[in-house]
């Protein structure tokens, strides 16, 4: 019952969007194709979070560090005059999913507060990476030479394009976390994180398990950083800014923990949300943080749990 | 010369460990007792800053503006624990760091809104204005060394605050059974709502020492509560001795590594190449202690007795 609900709002959410373009070009407002990619690239980034964070339980504090070393593997090889897609994405994935790896391995032995922090901690130190990068612009961080160059077949300077590219990518993603969210996976991931002893107790080694999720979400996160450098042109450490980290996970909150469709709303609502509280006032998160005060304590199953009515899982 | 500069880095060290040992005192005290953690800790950092920077405006006095900053920072700690931190404490962390997240994002755009987004400055009191003389013989800026004696006497005080007094004994009580702390008939939400106070008091403290020695400015406090955050994850959540022995290796390496990595790595690498990674090494040190205590220790270095 639940699972056919999230389908058909899988269908409905990827038709509201990829009818984007076409409204925007109708109404003469292409800022919004802008604004809606930026909003799935986030979307990206969010759902792979929710991966570990809704159904392992891990709460990863350092998510945005994976979003800075997905913009880094597009912006330092365009920097050196290689502006092949392919290789930077390819790059891009393979950096944050060893860098994931890494983080997992250490913060996986921890749980609870100190898996927190630590997560924290690394991204935090990333970021300071990033700004000692002088060479790469330091903490200004630096332009975008040249967006990522696929032989021809994708030109990504195409709004629309680069729109439904990244629309593409977005839902191919929703439909594989989906897919292994339900697979023996996915249930040993859920089953460690609803009890974990048990889950070793009936033979599981959930530390594996839990690793390997991390690494997929990781990579996922890498990849939407990749897109993310693309969309701005620019790049700073200020990707990895661990109020970065913060925003993508209240996006996970905002649109319903364990969904995966849910974050992809949240991503949608918070930025459009920030984007309409910014024009009326330059101390817009004087609103933005009671909002999530209140949206933490009284509506902890987030827009998708409203919507759908279905039972919050876990 | 060398001796001095060395000399003269460990006491800065200890100055920046000392601060960091007020801010973790306070943090660690919260979540051992109340299992919260509290993000928000690094605003009343920045509260107790810019509070004790505005009363020593108006009364001309350093130490009149951080005595009243210290009842107010208190004050505002009280406030938010009962409007906004109270519900919290019995939800997931998950629901706190997001919850105290929100209340950072809005400190820092309050703070914005009453004093601006540049920096204000708090200037040293005049009495603590000069050098002292530390054996054998080197000066050392006076307000430093003040900060340390601040700092260590706080740090006894406390001490005998929670190992010596009913108070202490109802704090070690609820940090280890908070159930049965409040079967026994103890007012846990008064105890709740002290510490809480107190933790967001010494914040303020360390706020307002910091004032003249770092910039005033909105979001001051997330770099340091997040090397906070380093230092109790190394001591041990929920330990004060934890977190005192965490704050000082935190606030020596990161001081030390600050200020010698560079030379050390010119010797062994060269030098420009030195001088590039060493600032960068530099800022992640504490971090790459953090996961190594972490690899070896994952409950830290002085894990809280009676805590699972």
């Amino acid at each position: 019952m639940a699972s056919s609900r999230r389908t058909i709002a899988l269908v409905v959410a990827g038709l509201l969007l990829a009818v984007v373009p076409p409204i925007a070009a109708l109404t003469n407002q292409p800022f919004y194709v802008d604004l809606f990619r930026r909003m799935m690239i986030f979307a990206i980034a969010a759902v792979s979070l929710d991966l570990i964070l809704g159904y392992g339980g891990m709460v990863s504090f350092g998510h945005a560090a994976y979003l800075g070393i997905g913009a880094y593997a597009v912006g330092i090889p365009a920097f050196h005059g290689i502006d092949n897609g392919f290789l930077q994405l390819s790059l891009a994935i393979a950096a944050s999913a060893l860098a994931a790896l890494v983080i997992g391995a250490i913060s996986l032995r921890t749980s609870g507060v100190s898996f927190i922090m630590i997560t924290l901690a690394f991204a935090q130190m990333l970021y300071y990476l990033g700004i000692s990068l002088e060479t790469y612009g330091g903490d200004n961080g630096m332009r975008l030479t040249v967006r990522s160059q696929f032989g021809g077949l994708i030109d990504l300077y195409q709004p629309t394009v680069f729109y439904y590219v990244v629309l593409a990518i977005l839902v191919v993603f929703v439909v594989l976390g989906d897919r292994l969210v339900a697979s023996r996976f996915g249930m040993v991931i859920r089953a460690a994180k609803s009890n974990e002893p048990r889950a070793r107790a009936i033979g599981f080694s959930p530390f594996r398990y839990k690793l390997t999720a991390f690494v997929i979400a990781g990579s996922a996160g890498g990849l939407a950083g990749a897109l993310l450098a693309n969309q701005t042109e620019y790049l700073t450490p200020e990707f990895m800014h661990w109020t970065r980290s913060g925003e993508i996970m209240f996006m996970v909150i905002l649109g319903g923990m364990g969904t995966l469709v849910g974050p992809v709303l949240g991503a949608i609502v918070l930025l459009l949300l920030e984007d309409v509280l910014s024009a009326l006032t330059v101390h817009w998160q004087i609103v933005l943080g009671p909002f999530l005060v209140l949206v933490v304590l009284f509506a902890k199953r987030g827009l998708f749990g409203l919507v759908s009515g279905a039972p919050h899982n876990g | 010369m060398i001796l001095g500069l060395v000399l003269e880095q460990t006491l800065n060290g200890l100055q920046y460990g000392v601060m960091l040992f007020l801010m973790a005192a306070g943090l660690t005290l919260v979540f051992g007792i109340m299992n919260l953690v509290n993000l928000a800790h690094g605003s009343l950092y920045m509260v107790g800053a810019y509070l004790a920077t505005a009363f020593a405006g108006w009364s001309g006095s350093f130490v009149l503006g951080a005595a009243l900053a210290l009842p107010a920072t208190l004050l505002v700690g009280v406030v938010v624990e009962v409007i906004a931190l109270r519900t919290l404490y019995e939800r997931d962390h998950l629901d706190q760091v997001l919850a105290t997240f929100g209340l950072l994002l809005f400190f820092n755009e309050l703070i914005s809104i009453l004093w601006g987004r540049a920096a204000i400055y708090a200037s040293v009191p005049s009495f603590l204005s000069g050098h002292i003389r530390v054996p054998p013989g080197i000066p050392y800026p006076a307000y430093r060394a003040g900060v340390i004696l601040v700092g260590v006497a706080v740090a006894v005080l406390l001490w005998v605050l929670v190992a010596r007094t009913r108070v202490g004994m109802r704090i070690r009580a609820g940090a280890s059974n908070r159930t049965m702390v409040s079967a026994l008939g103890v007012n846990v939400r008064l105890l709740y709502t002290l510490v809480f106070g107190l933790g967001a008091a010494l914040a303020g403290l360390a706020g307002a020492m910091a004032g003249p020695i770092y910039a005033v400015q909105p979001g001051m406090g997330e770099g340091i509560l997040i090397q906070v955050f380093v230092v109790i994850v190394i001591g041990g959540i929920g330990s004060i001795r934890g977190a005192m022995v965490g704050a000082i290796v935190v606030g020596m390496v990161d001081t030390l590594g600050r200020a010698f990595l560079k030379p050390v790595l010119a010797t062994v690498i060269s030098p420009p190449a030195a001088d590039k990674a060493g600032p960068a090494l530099a800022s992640m040190l504490i971090y790459l202690l953090m996961a190594a205590v972490l690899f070896f220790r994952p409950e830290g270095l002085f894990p809280a007795r009676g805590r699972s």
